[in-house]
């Protein structure tokens, strides 16, 4: 591990210190670089975070579970439908409560979506740093089709709140159900063009082969989940591994690379964004009628006293909630284990002896959101 | 018969003070249309509408933009050292005044009509390396420094490819005089005699002018602004009609060496001139528009290791092709 600190010594004229970030256009937000350059060459790096603290374990232990419910899906703002629906589905684990078939698969089509959405903003902004500015839009375009149709049934376009314990806040139309069909398969038949515009483009590949490369034994060092994890090899994939909700009934693949670089992950995510696509197409074309609430939700949620742990697969990794209850009304502790602060502080040792244009590269191939970070 | 401007004024002063206030007056608004053209070939290979609001499609919205830095603040920062602070924009903005009056634009127009022209233009184009290395050094900031590092290792790194491909050009027309090297393509244009050079001339001038995918002397993904991240209102303003009025450049001398100058049927030489100009331009933005930003190292690596020795190839079979002949 390197210092935390480091102070420059006299005779030491050749380095110097690169404050990138918190205000710099590719740092994703507000996270802060510090790093120790020798020329373009980095020697060391050293990620600080907590620039957008805003409390959110803090809030949960002021407030009973419900009250919490519209925190989850501002912990990451890209992909909060996971977040926030995975809240619920932990409670619902605690609580044993039966959850109504057509909700499960208005969630899965959701989450899936969401996770679209978030992969097709990760591709928009690593082009962007990359200098590509072209693709970014071409994302935004397809992202913002997502968000239209989730905002017709949540009522908002980023922060959802749409999950309810026990079911979902609204049920949807058919107007949505062939909405999502009809962009499935627009946005199969642009695939290819994003293809042919950046994944092979020889600059692309260029800038992406063999920067950022992580090895396995890093990869367990820094608890890294997700893409990430699976460009290097590993299918590890809550969906798979430790099915939640309904996800067992899809028929889906989890896609891996074995390089760990930067392209690997880029093409990992590419791959995902395919498969969610395909769990959207099932879900739309088996989706059942019935209620979207289950009968009789309880009243007032006093999970037994105890711990309790679940997680669910975001669209960066592991995201679990590790929930102590006291048996009253208000949690004693809610602790939120969120992807990318593990991922990012990988950034420590993949960083020294890449350059400054590789810094950003890989920093976009992490897909951090600064706020689920500091939380 | 050949009319510059010291003939049609008779004083050299004079003449010199007209072109530049005739080549100024055309560099700004050609630096404005060109940013509104880039704006919209930029949205019409994204999907989007581009400046629509201010006048016709949107024409007047540069104007509006340039009024608005016109009006913006001048912050020097504290430990500038000030006077290659200030130099910086008018040093870079000065040798394409220069090199404007230099060009043939039609068989019987030219500012100056010099027999070492070729080489002047050359010269002045490296010169405004000395404006960007005095904008990122004079602003005291570590990313302007290093953008100011990394764009003069690109301009010697292109500037060879670029001279070399040149000279292969030179060897075929005989003559370092712009209006000669034009007129002896009435008719072959030297891109066909000539493809790998003309080739090789475009890739190095699309990084003489740091435009993507070249453009890391200023990546703002990395360096924020590179060289100019200090800098605000007007002098911001000098540095961007000075990337578009070196597009003009490096695209004129192009038209001039490889596509015939202002060789074209029907339409009078200074049109077709224009039209060659544009069409390299629109490559250019298009260029921009498509590709990622090479990295540094690769960067340097395409130029030593790809483009010199094909350029030197190039050139030595230039040679012996005339020399046999």
């Amino acid at each position: 591990m390197p210092e935390l600190i480091h102070v420059a010594r006299d005779e030491d004229r050749d380095t110097y210190y690169l404050n990138m970030g918190p205000q710099h256009p590719s740092t994703h937000g507000v996270l802060r670089l510090r790093l120790l350059l020798k020329g373009e060459e980095i020697l060391t790096a050293e990620p600080i975070v907590g620039y957008s603290h805003r409390a959110h374990e803090k809030m949960a232990e002021n407030r009973n579970y419900i009250q919490f419910l519209p925190n989850t899906s501002r912990i990451d703002y890209l992909s909060g439908m996971i977040y926030n629906i995975g809240y619920c589905q932990a409670i619902e684990r605690i609580l044993e409560l039966e959850v109504p078939e057509r909700a499960e698969y208005i969630r899965i089509i959701c989450c899936e979506l969401n996770r679209i959405s978030s992969h097709l903003l990760w591709y928009g902004t690593l082009l962007l740093d990359l200098g590509g500015f072209t693709p970014f839009l071409y994302c935004w375009d397809d992202r913002e089709e997502i968000l239209d149709l989730l905002d017709a049934i949540t009522g908002s376009r980023l922060t959802y709140s749409y999950g309810r314990f026990g079911g979902v806040g609204m049920d949807v139309d058919e107007e949505f159900l062939s909405g999502v069909s009809a962009f499935c398969k627009r946005f199969r038949e642009r695939l290819p063009e994003y293809e042919t515009l950046v994944t092979k483009n020889i600059i692309f590949e260029n800038r992406c082969k063999d920067v950022g490369i992580m090895d396995l034994e890093m990869a367990r060092e820094f608890a890294v989940t997700g893409p990430m994890l699976r460009a290097l090899g590993e299918p590890r994939d809550l969906r798979k591994d430790e099915p939640y909700g309904i996800y067992d009934k899809f028929d889906f693949e989890i896609p891996t690379r074995t390089g760990g670089d930067t392209y690997d992950r880029f093409l990992v995510r590419v791959e995902e964004i395919q498969q969610s696509l395909s769990i959207v197409e099932q879900a739309v074309s088996r989706i059942p009628d019935g209620p979207v609430m289950m009968a009789k939700p309880p009243r007032k949620i006093k999970p037994p006293e105890g711990e309790y742990y679940f997680a669910v697969e975001s669209a960066r990794g592991h995201f679990g909630m590790f929930i102590v209850s006291d048996g009253s009304e208000i949690p004693e502790r809610i602790h939120l284990r969120t992807p990318s602060f593990a991922n990012l502080a990988s950034l420590r040792e993949m960083l020294p002896g890449t350059m400054i244009a590789d810094t950003i590269a890989i920093l976009g191939s992490i897909d951090i959101v600064l706020p689920e970070i500091d939380r | 018969m050949v009319r510059d401007f010291t003939d049609i004024f008779g004083s050299t002063w004079l003449a010199a003070a007209a072109s530049v206030a005739v080549i100024m007056a055309f560099l700004s608004v050609n630096s404005l249309m060109l940013i509104w053209m880039e704006r919209k070939v930029s949205a019409r290979m994204q999907r989007r509408l581009g400046p629509t609001e201010h006048g016709p499609f949107g024409l007047l919205q540069t104007f509006c933009d340039a009024i608005k830095l016109l009006g913006k603040e001048l912050i020097t920062p504290r430990h500038a050292s000030t006077k290659l602070y200030l130099a910086a924009p008018i040093l870079i903005f000065a040798p394409i005044i220069a090199i404007c009056s230099l060009f043939p634009v039609s068989g019987n127009w030219v500012f100056r009509d010099y027999d070492i022209a070729l080489v002047l233009v050359l010269a002045f184009t490296s010169m405004s390396i000395l404006g960007i290395f005095a904008a990122g050094w004079g602003s005291n900031n570590k990313y302007s420094l290093l953008g100011a590092i990394r764009s003069i290792l690109q301009n010697i790194a292109y500037e060879v490819p670029l001279l070399l491909s040149v000279m292969a050009v030179v060897l075929l027309a005989g003559s370092l005089n712009l209006r000669d090297i034009a007129m002896q393509q009435s008719g072959i244009p030297y891109v066909l005699l000539q493809p790998l050079a003309a080739l090789i001339f475009f890739v190095a001038a699309t990084a003489e002018t740091n435009r993507a995918p070249f453009d890391i002397p200023e990546a703002e993904s990395e360096l924020i602004g590179g060289f100019h991240t200090e800098y605000s209102g007007m002098r911001f303003g000098m540095f961007f009609f000075a990337e578009y009025s070196s597009m003009v450049i490096v695209c004129g001398l192009a038209t001039i060496l490889f596509l015939g100058g202002w060789h074209g049927p029907v339409l009078p030489g200074i049109v077709w001139f224009f039209i060659k100009v544009y069409a390299l331009i629109f490559v250019m933005m298009w260029f921009r528009w498509t590709f990622p930003r090479l990295r540094f190292d690769q960067l340097l690596k395409f130029s030593w290791l790809v483009l010199v020795p094909l350029a030197v190839l190039n050139l030595l079979a230039t040679a012996l092709v005339l020399k046999l002949l």
